[in-house]
């Protein structure tokens, strides 16, 4: 073997792996050849960490419409011949070198998963980490991944609905950007990304080809980088317009019946995107890198293959349909080529013009070699587990000016700064909009709406990968609950570091067992994912964090309840527990632990049994109409819980019920299954029997009324002064 | 009412607004594909410009839409006294083809803004705003990025003292000041009108608010406005 380590490198392929490459092909690749191996056989395409993990998560998807990651994205039907797809996706590495186009493109990749499916995307939902926002660095990546997402999505008519954004210095030069996409469609117009039969042809539509985005699965996406390193043009950049019109188009071209199937190009461009349709239809491919239409003069055939220009589809068209098909596009002035066709073989051959210029099997290219994890739990994890919080001293400061000092820190603090930038009302479905815990779409010519969120908490999984995780679907799913929506579906996006150390292999191990786990228990299954890995900040992984995004359906949109206290006079009720109050081993990885005392420390702790029956309660109540209002506690615990019922519903709220242990702790603590509602004082009998028959504890604890915000007789704050602190801080330090 | 709905390339409120003229207020409703050369305007009891990004808003918001084919004919069918509504891109529009005066510039926060806006019916003795008590204040979402109406003082004066200011961003008691305007239009300017008065363009979006489960019913107030002044025996 006579190949180059740094051209190696380059493309993200290991000694070991060129190796293989030479078995499976019995000769050495040509340089053509090796950008396809060293795109496909990348982490980004190939799962090499973690496909292994991922397995029984595929083999519970057996009965799915579509086996996961079998397609573009997840399907998932929800009855009166309606299905909802959905996928999540990363693009961290991009945001970082370049933040407002690598968010804008991150959002036009994960669109075009979508309506790759045939389905019109009625949603988008961003889960947003970045470092702290008072560095200026940070401050410039944060503004230019809100303002990339809000330039994209805005242009193209999707709403954008909601998600989450969390700093930590985890995320400095690291910023993680995953955005989710929502489609609808008719059960029976489900596309599949495949050719018929051999004669099909491979039909390109959309952008010229150029020179951006090369090497950005492989050299991007799969490695971590320096800062420094040369790889601006490793990054793609958008034209919303054109994706727009592509949407239309596409949309438009697969109601004839000479469209087989309608495919992304998007990592690793032509190439993974042709490779992978050809895998699924079972037959081999010839493409003519002459006939790709291209934005930049002299590309070779390498250029034209890796490139990852945006808004480009392949579709797979009849023999005979060209002509039909380019009548469409040509409407919408689209460019629309034959770049090749489907053959009966397994090889793709690639040729420009006349002259052949490789050969490769299928089969090579798309099974890379999978790696086995390390199961060792790190000793440091231990300690951190292990810290007694309840030796923590109590703060000497008056309560108020800790709940302050909690109400104003970027991660508690309104978020209405950034998902005001968003459009979230086009398209008129939106019954939930972003600020509460999950949003909630009507679908129109039916009673049902949809519920979406997303969650995660990188602060938990890195003290407990395998616990954090089922804390982050049991959120995902008690935000959809707590609309009055039963969770069915989730999508799942992996962030995490460099996988070939051993402590992000536990990481990976613990929390993909914990994902598993987590979907049955609350049977959603996972419909589809995504895995960024080699994630790292100044040389250390991030935090482990397992984006979860979940869907939940309500029968009747109209009987959803939002988080806003309403009346005066109202009862303000705990499901869940015994009690408002937290309990010190709530304090683990909480915000109040590293806010105040600067710890990420402890052992989050979650019982899912209780969780179920909660949420179930939830529903049920607001099913019944008794409940009013209905908000989950999670970050900043109970007393930014009640605070944000208060403000969203502009009214104030009393919780009479006495705090025994430490204030801190029953303030701040982070209980998990625990649901905050409001209900009439006329239904406490009937929501009490309602819980004992599911066997949930709860308890009526304060009263909604006044105009201010008060807890037993430790705090007492006008809802004015908290509000104004609240609403503006997170903007204020953006500035 | 025979309403006809124009769609450019990157147009992407025409669907909310045949849904909300046709499915809520059960009116007739038909797409125009702005190139389409047989379409006949004269069929159209009114017609609408809908939101969006036309032409991706490049070179300058509705500049290329305004030099598109269907144009000619909406001057036509403009100059012959029909009514014509611009939304948001539709009034950038407007404003480019020279229908209506003044320009909209980027917002003064150079962000893109989405949210509620409050805006006060400032006349109501047009046929957009005749089912509209005068100075009722309007709960009616905004989706921009360059809404910031603009126009020199003699046009803006003309504007003032011929009543074709039909709609500003006031606070929700109805105070208009800077903290009540979302992107810097000249007088809280959120809507005009044509001297004759056949034409509206308007930065809200009416479309997004016709359905109390959507978060409210005011926007519909102006759609009734126009068909009910259609419905009016003296028509």
């Amino acid at each position: 073997m006579s190949i180059q380590k740094e051209i190696l490198d380059e493309i993200a392929i290991s000694k070991f792996e060129y190796g293989e490459i030479v078995n499976k092909l019995k000769r050495e690749p040509s340089q053509l050849e090796l950008g396809l191996f060293g795109a496909l056989w990348s982490e980004h395409c190939g799962y090499k960490h973690t496909k292994k993990l991922l397995k029984k998560l595929s083999d519970d998807s057996n009965d799915l419409p579509v086996k996961l990651g079998q397609e573009n994205a997840g399907v998932i039907d929800i009855g009166n011949n309606i299905s909802i797809v959905m996928k999540i996706e990363s693009h961290n590495h991009p945001s970082a070198i370049e933040p407002f186009q690598g968010a804008a493109t991150g959002v036009g990749g994960i669109i075009r998963d979508i309506f790759a499916m045939g389905a019109r995307p009625v949603a988008i939902l961003n889960s947003l980490r970045f470092g702290l926002p008072e560095n200026k660095k940070n401050k410039y990546i944060i503004n230019g991944v809100v303002s990339g997402i809000s330039y994209y999505g805005n242009c193209i008519g999707i709403p954008n609905v909601g998600g989450e954004i969390y700093f930590s210095k985890t995320y400095e030069g690291n910023p993680l950007v995953n955005a989710m996409c929502v489609g609808i469609i008719n059960n029976n117009k489900i596309m599949s990304a495949k050719a018929d039969q051999s004669g099909d042809l491979l039909v390109l539509v959309g952008s010229e080809t150029g020179r951006d985005g090369i090497h950005g699965a492989s050299g991007l996406a799969s490695k971590t980088f320096q800062e420094n390193d040369e790889l601006r043009s490793a990054v793609q950049v958008g034209n919303p317009f054109l994706e727009k019109i592509l949407i239309e188009s596409c949309l438009e071209a697969i109601k004839l019946e000479e469209v087989v199937g309608l495919q992304d190009c998007g990592a690793a461009g032509i190439t993974s995107a042709a490779i992978e349709m050809a895998e699924r239809s079972k037959l081999g491919l010839m493409i003519d890198v002459s006939m790709i239409p291209q934005r930049e003069s002299k590309m070779n055939a390498y250029e034209l293959m890796l490139s990852e220009s945006q808004e480009r589809m392949l579709l797979s068209v009849k023999s005979d349909g060209f002509n039909k098909v380019k009548n469409i596009f040509d409407k919408w002035d689209i460019k629309c080529e034959t770049i090749g066709k489907f053959i009966d073989k397994s090889s793709i051959d690639i040729y420009e013009g006349e002259k052949k210029l490789s050969s490769t099997p299928v089969s090579a290219l798309t099974n890379p070699p999978l790696y086995d994890l390390s199961k060792n739990k790190p000793n440091w994890l231990n300690i951190l587990q292990k810290t007694d919080l309840s030796k923590i001293d109590i703060p000497t400061n008056a309560p108020k000016d800790i709940l302050l000092q909690i109400i104003t820190s970027p991660n508690i603090a309104s978020k209405k700064t950034i998902f005001r930038q968003y459009d979230h009302h086009v398209q008129t479905n939106t019954v939930i909009e972003p600020g509460g815990d999950a949003s909630l779409l009507r679908i129109k010519g039916s009673s049902k709406g949809i519920s979406l969120s997303t969650d995660s908490n990188g602060k938990k999984i890195y003290l407990d990968p395998k616990v954090g995780t089922l804390i982050a679907v049991a959120e995902a799913c008690r935000n959809i609950s707590c609309t009055g929506a039963k969770p069915v579906a989730l999508t799942d996006g992996l962030n995490f570091g460099d996988p070939e150390k051993e402590d992000v292999q536990y990481q990976l191990t613990q929390s993909i067992d914990g994902l598993i786990q987590a979907s049955k228990i609350f049977s959603a299954p996972v419909i589809s994912g995504n895995a960024s890995l080699y994630n790292e900040s100044n040389g250390n992984s991030i935090y482990p964090t397992t984006i979860i995004g979940g869907i939940g359906i309500i029968e009747n949109a109209n009987d959803h309840v939002n988080i806003k206290f309403k009346n005066d006079g109202d009862l303000i009720v705990v499901l869940g527990h015994s009690s408002a109050w937290g309990e010190t081993n709530d304090l683990s990885g909480s915000e109040y632990l590293e806010i105040i005392h600067k710890r990420v420390q402890g052992q989050p702790e979650i019982d899912l049994d209780l969780e179920i029956r909660t949420q179930k309660l939830c529903r049920l109540g607001i099913k019944n109409k008794i409940i009013k209002s209905a908000h989950d506690v999670s970050d900043g615990g109970v007393a930014v819980n009640i605070i944000e019922s208060c403000i969203s519903g502009g009214i104030g709220a009393r919780i009479n019920e006495e705090i025994i242990n430490r204030w801190d702790a029953a303030l701040f603590g982070e209980t998990q299954s625990k649901i905050i509602v409001s209900i009439s004082p006329d239904d406490i009998n009937e929501l009490t029997i309602l819980a004992n028959q599911n066997s949930v504890p709860i308890k009526s604890v304060g009263k909604v009324g006044g105009d201010s915000v008060i807890f037993s007789d430790l705090i007492s704050i006008t809802l004015e002064e908290v509000a104004k602190k609240w609403d503006t801080s997170l903007e204020n330090l953006l500035k | 009412m025979n309403i006809g709905i124009v769609v450019y390339p990157g147009t992407w409120s025409e669907k909310d607004c045949f849904y909300s003229l046709s499915n809520v207020n059960k009116q007739f409703c038909e797409f125009i594909w702005h190139k389409d050369e047989d379409t006949n305007l004269e069929n159209f009891d009114a017609i609408i410009l809908p939101g969006g990004f036309s032409y991706g808003d490049f070179l300058r918001s509705g500049s290329i839409a305004s030099l598109s084919p269907i144009m000619e004919k909406i001057k036509v069918y403009a100059d012959k006294g029909n009514p014509i509504i611009g939304i948001c891109n539709g009034f950038q529009i407007l404003c480019e083809s020279n229908l209506l005066p003044g320009t909209l510039i980027r917002n003064n926060n150079l962000q893109f803004r989405c949210e509620w806006s409050n805006i006060k019916v400032a006349n109501n003795e047009t046929i957009f705003t005749s089912s509209i008590k005068k100075n009722k204040i309007l709960s009616i979402p905004i989706s921009h990025g360059e809404g910031n109406y603009y126009a020199d003082k003699k046009t803006i004066d003309e504007l003032e003292n011929n009543n074709q200011i039909i709609f500003r961003y006031s606070d929700r008691n109805g105070y208009i000041d800077q903290f009540s305007n979302p992107n810097g239009s000249v007088n809280n300017i959120a809507g005009i009108i044509n001297k004759r008065g056949n034409i509206l363009g308007m930065m809200p979006h009416p479309e997004k608010a016709c359905e109390e489960i959507i978060g409210g019913t005011d926007g519909n107030l102006i759609f009734q406005s126009l068909i009910n002044a259609y419905s009016r025996p003296d028509k």
